[in-house]
């Protein structure tokens, strides 16, 4: 990145304000959560943080289980960095960026145990629900971790069985029977550029990262996950300031679903 | 049985409802949605920008590069695997050669003009859908362009003919079916996209393309209409 919009952004946030005039901790407005966006999944939600808007759906179809947890059911996140949404991104096979982000959505919701994988088997050892979380941002402009991690839980929220026989599923028949959801985990992002933290980096501010720490939470403060980004080492001091700001600003979104 | 009445009540010429917009995402050069019943097309425009690998460059012209993809929860069915298929290959081929003719290339010498096209939800029609969406992402982009690309699917269903087949008609299965996809120039007054598949008579499909040029009439305003829009200033 040029060096003199690092310096610029690092002069500012000293000064406790950003390029585009917000507070350190502030995430951009409105941060806008509508669900049931496409009706071909069977789930779906769309996100916008500011500019940034990602949409995520969620298809639910059976399976056989992993022969180590017979009475389990299970989720598979993907996400697909859409050249639509960003003139960097190219298409293809995802690659390293787009996987360890769906990897971080996944477990987020696995570890926090937000859906009980035990209600998603339908026969043990023979068949079971797979919830297949698809992440597809349109608009990239900073942040999509915590779109992605938030409109993935919104999705799962809105998800509902599609008609089952016992055999084969029936996309056309829709149900009532909800997914449900154990827990809320919130995924906030907490970025450190120069000696200063951050949530919420727009395009130009993921330029200038140093550290990246996304922590996901529940409604207690616990966590429940947790990826270190970027090239910079952390201290435990800023390891705990970082997490800190996580959880504090993890309620805040929460209110959103 | 002959088939009488369409099954969602519509005229025989009449699309299902349309929705379009441009603007729709910030970062793209140029972007437009287009919303034909429960079809849904995004198409976002980067370009004209530097072509790579360099031996594609050509100092005559500039490239046009088109990509067609559903996104995996976009079908009622199952998951649609991501990556792409030999149908979006196709499909994005001839979004390619239906969008071509209209766009001054010779404008942007050794340059690429990428067309993104993703759907987040289809119900038929969605190659023309998203011929729509991209010929609006592209003025929306502000490339020098001779004409629109208006995009319609007409058909038969047994011995009806008609405009805008939904999933429905597509799959009618008490007669036969002729499935057409049309792209028309309205200004140009030529077509630029004709696939068909099913049975039909040859002076079937000529009445059949008129119906879809008339249908594109509408469909031209409609994204007249939204290319306007974005510069309209609320009072």
């Amino acid at each position: 990145m040029e060096r003199e919009l690092r310096s610029h952004i690092i002069k500012l946030l000293n000064a406790d304000t950003r390029l585009d005039g917000r507070k350190l901790t502030d995430y951009r407005k409105p941060i806008e959560l509508e669900y049931g966006v496409t009706k071909t999944a069977e789930g779906s939600a769309r996100v916008k943080i500011g500019e940034t808007e990602v949409m995520v759906g969620v298809k639910l179809t059976t399976g056989e289980p992993y022969p180590d947890t017979p009475d389990q059911g299970t989720i598979i996140v993907g996400a697909e960095l859409l050249p639509m949404s960003n003139p960097e991104f190219e298409p293809g096979p995802p690659g390293i960026q787009a996987i360890e982000l769906a990897r971080v959505v996944d477990r987020g919701i696995r570890e926090s145990k937000a859906l009980d994988f035990k209600k998603l088997c339908i026969k043990p050892e023979e068949k079971i629900w797979m919830v297949i979380i698809d992440i597809c941002p349109i608009n990239d402009a900073g942040n999509l971790f915590d779109a992605s991690s938030l409109a993935a839980l919104a999705a799962l929220k809105d998800a509902k069985y599609p008609g089952f026989d016992g055999e084969k599923v029936d996309y056309k028949k829709k149900t009532d029977k909800k997914l449900e959801l154990e827990k809320l985990p919130i995924a906030v992002t907490v970025i450190k550029i120069g000696d200063k933290f951050i949530v919420d980096p727009d395009t130009e501010e993921e330029e200038a990262i140093d550290g990246r720490l996304t922590v996901s939470s529940m409604e207690d403060g616990s966590l429940c996950a947790l990826q270190k980004g970027g090239d910079t080492p952390l201290t435990e001091e800023e390891i705990s300031k970082m997490l800190d700001i996580g959880i504090e600003k993890g309620k805040e979104l929460r209110k959103k679903l | 049985m002959t088939y009488k009445e369409r099954i969602d009540g519509r005229k025989f010429d009449e699309t299902r409802p349309i929705e379009a917009k441009v603007g729709v995402i910030k970062r793209a050069d140029g972007s437009a949605m287009f919303k034909i019943g429960n079809t849904w097309a995004y198409a976002a425009v980067y370009g004209p920008r530097n072509l790579h690998p360099k031996f594609l460059q050509n100092p005559e012209k500039g490239l046009l590069r088109c990509s067609y993809n559903m996104m995996p929860f976009s079908s009622t069915g199952d998951r649609v695997r991501p990556g792409g298929s030999r149908r979006s290959k196709e499909i994005s081929l001839v979004t390619q050669k239906s969008l071509n003719p209209v766009l001054n290339l010779e404008e942007y010498p050794n340059s690429v003009v990428d067309v993104f096209i993703e759907l987040p939800q289809t119900e038929a029609g969605s190659r023309c859908a998203g011929i729509c969406a991209a010929s609006m992402a592209l003025a929306d982009a502000g490339l020098d362009m001779k004409d629109l690309v208006c995009a319609v699917s007409v058909g038969r269903v047994d011995d009806k003919l008609l405009v805008d087949l939904d999933y429905s008609e597509e799959s009618y299965e008490d007669g036969p079916v002729a499935d057409v996809p049309i792209a028309f120039m309205p200004n140009i007054n030529k077509i630029s996209l004709l696939q068909m598949d099913g049975e039909v008579k040859k002076e079937e499909l000529m009445k059949l393309i008129e119906m879809g040029k008339k249908a594109c009439m509408k469909i031209y305003e409609i994204q007249k209409k939204a290319l306007k829009d974005k510069y309209k200033v609320e009072v």
